[in-house]
């Protein structure tokens, strides 16, 4: 028999990593209808992370990273083609061709792109660039390959200390100006992330912290240098900019649905609210793209550009677009990330900036392998090891049930003495990004509603 | 064949490293990388590092796409 959720016209739009896992598992998990993925790239899907690292090392081709299918998918691809909007009431998925694709669901994965230097004419020097897509790796890699004589990079998260660690590697001189105190400041407080500064200076980088670029220079339309707040100035001929992601939201203007620069927001299961903070029940969201409420962290909307959030939560909606309600799963997944830099495997689990306290619970950062255990108000809610993987899984179960903070000690090589330091990292509401819709006092695990009388 | 890690599941243990050294290789101490679109004369030892993987971190298989 065959049951309407498993049926009828499924479109997917953004053919990445979230687009494809979803696409299969939609399959994987019996559907049967009509399926369409539409990206506006024009390569099939492909694995973005390799290209900050092999790519740029020079070790792997750009166009070489491609993404393994799980599974046969029997879907039309359309490729190339962007869309353009969503007419939520007649159902219909606009593209920038002209083609109107009719759905009885939609799930919305377009995800992020580099956000671009403000300034359009020094954007637009040649030398100048971003690191997103596999055109951008390729053409910086080539850049690499000729030798320059400075790179900048301007912004040291993970993405911009990827690209300094790539160059030094290489052996060319690096630049880093970053507008916080230290690299890594808003992803792992600033604690931690004087482990970054001096990470980065002990491998050759110039490391400019507390500055922005003022101005990118250049002559006869190539770039030749840069101009610092502090008054200082470099000569380069390559800048990558890194100053973060941009939603790709706009697409959904006009469609009232909750989407907006901090993302598109849904319920756990996936399902996207309208600007009314109602939900829908046939417009869902995954990856980079979606804000959505976690319990483990005070069902703040979160959104997360990370890897494993994208293949699990598509994982997520695409069950639940095929499954009536109450077999549908709520997305509770602990956030993790990876990073490799300057020879070192940097993993974290949970939140580390939905933290006040942090406890270096084993290893020395002199000798470059630690773990350190970030707390909220007496709870463990993130960990970050570096060089230090295997305990990770010990950390993630910590977390997920809310183990109190600082953690016991038990492990063979913890060093007495080490207490909780303030995690300096900015109030962690921010984290919220300010929530259009919240969700509270809501157990989604338990499939039940909690009514606390107040007093 | 193409191959991809999820490198949040990987832990260093590097059998991969050892079945298929033209396709795995450990940066540093722990950090894994890899070639994502496989040699053909590697795919023997691609599947081997596979079933090898003691967190079971590796997926090969065809390029995915139209």
């Amino acid at each position: 028999m065959t049951t309407p959720a498993r049926d009828g016209r499924i479109v997917v739009v953004g053919a990445s990593l979230a687009g494809l896992r979803a696409a299969e598992t939609l399959r994987e998990k019996g559907f049967t209808g009509e399926l369409t993925l539409v990206g506006d790239e024009p390569v099939p899907p492909y694995d973005r992370p390799p290209l900050s690292k092999q790519v740029l090392l020079g070790r792997v081709a750009a166009g070489d990273c491609g993404l393994p299918a799980r599974r046969p998918v029997d879907a039309r691809w359309k490729l190339g083609v962007r869309a353009t909007g969503l007419d939520a009431t007649r159902k219909r998925v606009l593209l920038a061709d002209g083609e109107e694709l009719p759905y009885d669901r939609v799930l919305i994965a377009t995800g992020t792109r580099a956000r671009p230097w403000p300034h359009p004419e020094e954007a637009a020097l040649d030398g100048v660039f971003t690191l997103r897509t596999d055109e951008d790796a390729a053409r910086l890699a080539a850049r690499l390959d000729a030798g320059p004589r400075r790179v900048l990079v301007i912004g040291a998260g993970f993405t911009g200390s990827e690209i300094a660690s790539a160059c030094r590697e290489r052996g060319l001189p690096v630049t880093v100006a970053e507008r916080g105190r230290a690299p890594l400041i808003g992803a792992l407080g600033g604690t931690a992330a004087a482990f970054a500064t001096r990470l980065q200076r002990a491998h050759g980088v110039d490391l400019r912290c507390g500055v922005t670029v003022t101005s990118l220079r250049g002559s006869g339309g190539r770039l030749t240098g840069a101009a610092f707040s502090d008054g200082s100035s470099i000569d380069a001929d390559i800048a990558v900019v890194a100053l973060g992601a941009v939603r790709n939201t706009e697409w959904l203007d006009g469609s009232g649905l909750a989407a907006g620069p901090r993302g598109v927001a849904c319920d756990a299961g996936c399902r996207v609210f309208t600007m009314y903070g109602i939900v829908t029940d046939d417009v869902f969201v995954a990856g980079d793209v979606a804000r959505f409420p976690h319990p483990l962290f005070e069902y703040q909307m979160i959104a997360l550009e990370h890897w494993g959030n994208a293949v699990a939560q598509a994982e997520v909606a695409a069950h639940n677009m095929v499954s009536p309600g109450p077999l549908r799963r709520p997305h509770l997944t602990v956030p993790a990330f990876w990073s490799s830099q300057f020879g070192l495997n940097i993993k974290s689990v949970g939140v580390p900036t939905f933290s006040d306290q942090v406890i270096l619970a084993q290893g020395r950062p002199e000798d470059r392998r630690l773990v350190a255990v970030y707390g909220y108000r007496g709870r463990i809610t993130a960990a970050v090891t570096v060089d230090r993987a295997k305990w990770l899984d010990h950390y993630r179960h910590l977390i997920e049930t809310g183990a109190p903070f600082p953690p016991a000690p038990g492990a063979a090589d913890f060093h007495a003495g080490h207490e909780p330091v303030p995690s300096d990292v900015p109030d962690p509401r921010v984290l919220s990004h300010g929530p259009t819709v919240a969700l509270t006092g809501h157990l989604p695990d338990r499939r039940l509603t909690l009514l606390r009388p107040g007093g | 064949m193409h191959v991809v890690v999820d490198l949040n599941r990987c832990q260093g243990y590097a059998q991969c490293v050892f079945l298929a050294p033209r396709v795995f290789a450990l940066h540093g101490e722990e950090a894994l990388t890899y070639t994502p679109a496989v040699p053909r004369d590697q795919e023997e030892r691609v599947r081997e590092a596979v079933v090898a993987c003691p967190v079971q971190a590796i997926l090969a298989g065809e390029r995915a796409g139209p």
